[in-house]
């Protein structure tokens, strides 16, 4: 990076580490810290729909529609996070390039299952194998999104269909006593009372999205806790410019910081978005605020 | 006019398709990325080391386009049978159970010892705590020895675990050992007798893909014959390092 870098065994501490934080890797390892951002950015709201959507369906009056939503919720809850993102990312990839193998190469003679191999015409290749990196990586992340909404979206679901439950019966049967149908009801006086419930096991399922993201290396995503583990290994002379003892300690050090940080910053944000949901709600939390108010 | 436009952006695509069957095809090379002198990544963040010169140069012979992912040890057979890359140059043994699924080329390195490394001398090793990687045949030798074996996922966490007395030695492929020993400055040390286990390091590749596997033996046994393997071994694993 600096012009003084090209020997860094003859440098001075200070500038020795001015080159060895500014290399390609280094570099790889401050972008990663991008991704997971995005990640989470991305990955929080569709993982909210999925769980807002799957609670709604759960409640459904109609039988066979509440048991998709139960079901969906009891699957995915129960098979662990670390064989989920193993073998449903890889089924799901495989769904998609199945899909247009048919659609593209009807004149395909062999077989797509050969033992266990998984085998589709170059063209219905997702993405082309001829396809430049980024794209390649542009489309592990969106399975890892997905997958991270499924997984979480179940959780999100339990919690929604508790709080769904637990705004008081007395504010539906008086929204109904008022003429409202069903769907009223639910959009104008379920939904917007339902939050408060919900927050605090939302807030919970964050705080474990947040750390959940060095399963992202299964899907062959880079995260941060990859990129701390791999630099911070020891490396011999033989094999980089900047040798040095095993520092994953200083590199995971570095990760604390940075998670503790973003926990304390979601902490403060949850708590003035709980404050805000508590407003004018028939809770303890709402009355206190109606007393000090007063 | 759209509708021309439409027509003829259609047609450019199933052209591209058509030419991407027949010969545009990239070939990915998965591997790891944490075993030097194997397959590392370099001080730019790209894939560097013995497989990366060989993988290339067997491109070049093999008249390929390659290019080089990374993946995780543990995903790294299920990615491939996937065809999410095609084939896996990551210093991975010829065994068995794993020609099971997946086929290997002839051997790029020679069958080689495996061995012990410790923090002390005089260690037995079929009876102290030996470190090794997950799902690699160094860990099922120590599993049936009879010494008690902790697993890590990386190759740098099985030797951490030694220098942090986690465990007695670790045992690895001596070709990976032997820098390591020698910039501990006597920190580290071989203990006990090499091993000598599975049948060399091959490529592996999809038992679907021969045509590919044709191709890379070819290549490779090229290579074997006008002795420049024999320099690639020289240039990343030293003069005493087992050649053709």
């Amino acid at each position: 990076m600096f012009a003084f870098c090209t020997d860094p065994s003859t440098l001075d501490t200070a500038r020795w580490m001015a080159c060895y934080l500014t290399t390609g890797v280094h570099m790889s390892f401050y972008g990663s810290f991008l991704t997971v951002l995005l990640l989470l950015a991305i990955t929080a709201p569709v993982a909210l729909a999925f769980g807002f959507g799957a609670a709604i369906v759960a409640r459904s009056h109609i039988l066979p529609i509440s048991w998709i939503g139960k079901s969906y919720i009891a699957l995915v809850r129960g098979v662990p996070d670390i064989a989920f993102f193993l073998f449903f990312v890889i089924a799901l990839d495989q769904a998609i390039e199945f899909a247009r193998h048919k659609a593209l190469c009807p004149d395909w003679d062999q077989p797509i299952r050969q033992g266990s191999d998984f085998v589709v015409c170059q063209a219905a290749k997702v993405p082309l194998s001829s396809a430049p990196q980024w794209v390649h990586e542009t489309y592990s992340f969106s399975l890892a999104v997905l997958t991270f909404a499924i997984v979480f979206g179940a959780f999100a679901a339990n919690v929604l269909y508790g709080a769904m439950r637990a705004v008081p019966r007395a504010q539906l049967e008086t929204a109904e006593a008022y003429g409202m149908t069903r769907r009223q009801t639910f959009w104008r006086v379920l939904v917007p009372q339902m939050w408060v419930f919900a927050l605090p096991g939302l807030s919970n399922l964050w705080m474990v999205l947040i750390k959940a993201t060095p399963l992202l290396f299964l899907l062959g995503v880079e995260d941060i806790v990859y990129w701390a583990r791999e630099l911070g290994g020891t490396k011999t002379p033989r094999f980089t410019e900047y040798p040095h003892g095993d520092w994953r300690m200083w590199y995971f050090l570095v990760l604390l910081i940075f998670y503790l940080a973003f926990t304390r910053v979601s902490e403060v944000v949850l708590g003035r978005v709980m404050q805000k949901l508590t407003r004018g709600q028939a809770t303890a939390g709402g009355e206190a605020q109606r007393r000090a108010a007063a | 006019m759209k509708k021309i436009i439409l027509t003829t952006t259609a047609l450019a695509l199933t052209a591209g398709m058509a030419m991407a069957d027949s010969h545009a095809k990239t070939i990915r090379m998965g591997t790891e990325g944490a075993y030097p002198p194997y397959n590392f990544i370099n001080d730019s963040g790209e894939v560097d080391g013995f497989e990366r010169e060989l993988g290339d140069e067997l491109c070049v012979r093999a008249e390929l386009t390659c290019e080089w992912v990374k993946n995780d040890w543990d995903s790294i057979i299920p990615n491939l049978v996937s065809s999410n890359y095609d084939t896996i140059m990551a210093g991975m043994s010829i065994t068995d159970e794993r020609d099971e699924v997946i086929d290997f080329t002839q051997d790029y390195f020679p069958p080689t010892a495996s061995a012990y490394v410790g923090a002390a001398e005089g260690i037995d090793v079929s009876t102290a705590v030996i470190a090794a990687q997950t799902a690699t045949i160094q860990a099922g030798y120590v599993a049936q020895s009879g010494a008690t074996l902790v697993e890590f996922a990386t190759p740098e966490e099985t030797v951490a675990a030694v220098r942090n007395g986690e465990a007695d030695a670790v045992f690895a492929d001596k070709d990976y050992l032997a820098p390591l020993v020698e910039e501990s400055a006597g920190a580290l040390m071989f203990v006990g007798e090499e091993v000598p286990l599975g049948g060399g390091v091959g490529m592996g590749l999809r038992e679907s893909d021969t045509d590919l596997k044709e191709k890379f033996d070819a290549a490779i046994t090229a290579m074997k014959a006008d002795g420049s393997l024999n320099a690639l071994l020289i240039k990343w694993f030293g003069e005493g390092t087992i050649t053709y």
